[in-house]
């Protein structure tokens, strides 16, 4: 009878255990996927904000049109971009018309007493720093996540209902890595 | 110092919390046992009576205090809530924090002091309220701002809230017990309980039970407070870490340490009560005499070094 109750007691144990990992095993794999989702909604968000930061600078510095048409290709090149690779290169080349577009305000007092370009340049700031952050989060998700998957016991959960490890979202070229801080 | 990065300094402080914790747990168990002991006169029945009791008081005073929620310390702090369109870049330093975090973005409060300092509060990230005075605020670079956030969030982010609640209940239970106990004895209610169950125990053992109890009531009190006050410096310690974590740049939230550290201005609205829950110490002058052991904050320097050493 004793015994009886013992394998009961184990296999409840056993069964807890069980689900306990699979929901932590669920719950660590959605929290990757949201931080995914809100690297794009930060992406998108810097392509809204740069029309209206061009409108505002061609009020005070119309004549400097290479510099202004430079950013808007890029941004439409980095909406246009399929693929992490691709979409990386073109935001590397987007960060940098931007940043000749803010050198631009040192000449030009008028503009960079205009407080809609100091708020705008504040907000650009603000989503590039954003965009760094939801990777860096990313990356630490799928850190998380992959490390609670090839864990001991977890694997063997894992392996029964098909987790995958994620990979780290990563620039190829050194060239294009940039820090996640940036001032304009 | 050896070079480590936050990860295993995290892992760290974390193990020795919890070990700190458990000690000051069987502090309180031991304690409420002897001195149910002593007062039932050897019945250990009456012992775990008086434990449980304390034990209960301690549990409804937490339960109280963490949902008691942090309005009371804010109206005590002068703060305004702010929205984003008052302070643009505070708003969005923190937006970009919470980002990095995976929480949601807390409520925000300006103090309307000079002073420079900040503070965390909140029992969990999705009730987190976060208050910066005027002074730190108008004195930081961006980066150092997001530095000083950084480390508030992460006591959100730790629970240190909770954490802090937690001990401040059980060292005011433990202490409110241990007096109760002795001001008995002085009147006398312990002997005039053992004569009355006088059972066959030998005097001598329960004397110098009494005696070991007296002794301990004493000490234990002052033990509490010196493990109450190493733990909160781990936390402060964990919190500096998370910021770096949160972060990734060390030299932000170590560069706002030294600018506030050179700060000699004291807090007018900060008091003893609130002090543990501020950046660094709001009163100077005590974190200057305070001796290490006593004090809730580790010492400025230690903290920017330890900051710098970290590889991220």
């Amino acid at each position: 009878m004793v015994v009886l109750w013992v394998v009961l007691a184990v296999v409840a144990v056993l069964v807890l255990s069980f689900i306990v990992i699979y929901n932590g095993l669920v719950q660590k794999r959605i929290r990757c996927q949201e931080a995914w989702s809100q690297i794009d909604v930060q992406l998108k968000r810097r392509y809204d904000l740069i029309p209206n930061l061009v409108e505002t600078v061609k009020g005070y510095a119309s004549h400097e049109k290479e510099t202004l048409e430079r950013v808007i290709q890029a941004r439409n090149a980095a909406v246009a971009a399929d693929g992490v690779q691709q979409q990386a290169e073109a935001e590397n080349m987007l960060t940098g018309a931007l940043r000749q577009l803010f050198a631009l305000s040192e000449s030009y007092p008028n503009l960079k007493a205009n407080e809609n370009f100091a708020r705008l340049q504040e907000e650009l700031t603000s989503t590039e720093n954003r965009i760094g952050f939801a990777r860096q989060h990313y990356n630490d998700s799928t850190a998380i996540y992959n490390t609670a998957i090839q864990k001991f016991p977890n694997n063997m959960v894992a392996g029964m209902f098909g987790f995958q490890s994620r990979d780290f979202f990563e620039i190829e070229e050194p060239a294009q890595r940039e820090a996640p801080q940036v001032q304009f | 110092m050896p070079v480590e990065t936050f990860h295993t300094l995290i892992a760290r402080n974390k193990r020795n919390s919890f070990l700190l914790i458990f000690v000051f747990l069987l502090l309180f168990v031991g304690m409420g046992l002897l001195i149910g002991y002593v007062w039932g006169a050897g019945e250990m029945a009456f012992a775990w009576i008086v434990a449980g009791i304390a034990g209960t008081i301690a549990f409804i005073l937490i339960l109280l205090s963490y949902f008691g929620g942090p309005s009371a310390l804010l109206s005590l702090s002068r703060a305004r809530e702010l929205k984003k369109e008052d302070d643009p870049q505070l708003y969005n330093v923190i937006e970009e924090l919470s980002l990095a975090a995976g929480q949601p973005v807390p409520r925000i409060y300006l103090i309307n002091d000079t002073a420079m300092n900040a503070f965390a509060t909140g029992r969990n990230p999705k009730h987190a309220v976060v208050a910066i005075t005027v002074g730190l605020r108008q004195k930081l670079s961006r980066d150092e701002l997001q530095g000083v956030m950084a480390h508030e969030l992460s006591h959100v982010r730790h629970y240190d809230i909770l954490y802090a609640t937690l001990m401040a209940v059980m060292v005011g239970v433990l202490v409110m017990l241990c007096d109760v106990f002795l001001r008995s004895l002085w009147f006398g209610g312990g002997s005039r309980r053992r004569s009355r169950r006088s059972k066959s125990k030998g005097g001598g053992a329960e004397a110098i039970i009494l005696v070991i109890a007296i002794l301990l009531a004493i000490l234990a009190p002052i033990l509490a407070r010196i493990i109450h006050l190493a733990l909160s410096r781990q936390r402060e310690y964990l919190a500096d870490a998370g910021s770096v974590e949160l972060t990734r740049n060390p030299e932000g939230l170590a560069a706002a340490l030294a600018k506030i550290n050179g700060d000699t201005e004291v807090l007018e609205v900060a008091n003893r009560a609130t002090a543990p829950l501020y950046i660094v110490h709001p009163i100077k002058k005590f974190e200057a005499r305070a001796k290490k052991i006593f004090s809730t904050h580790p010492p400025i320097q230690d903290r920017i070094q330890r900051i710098l050493s970290l590889t991220v």
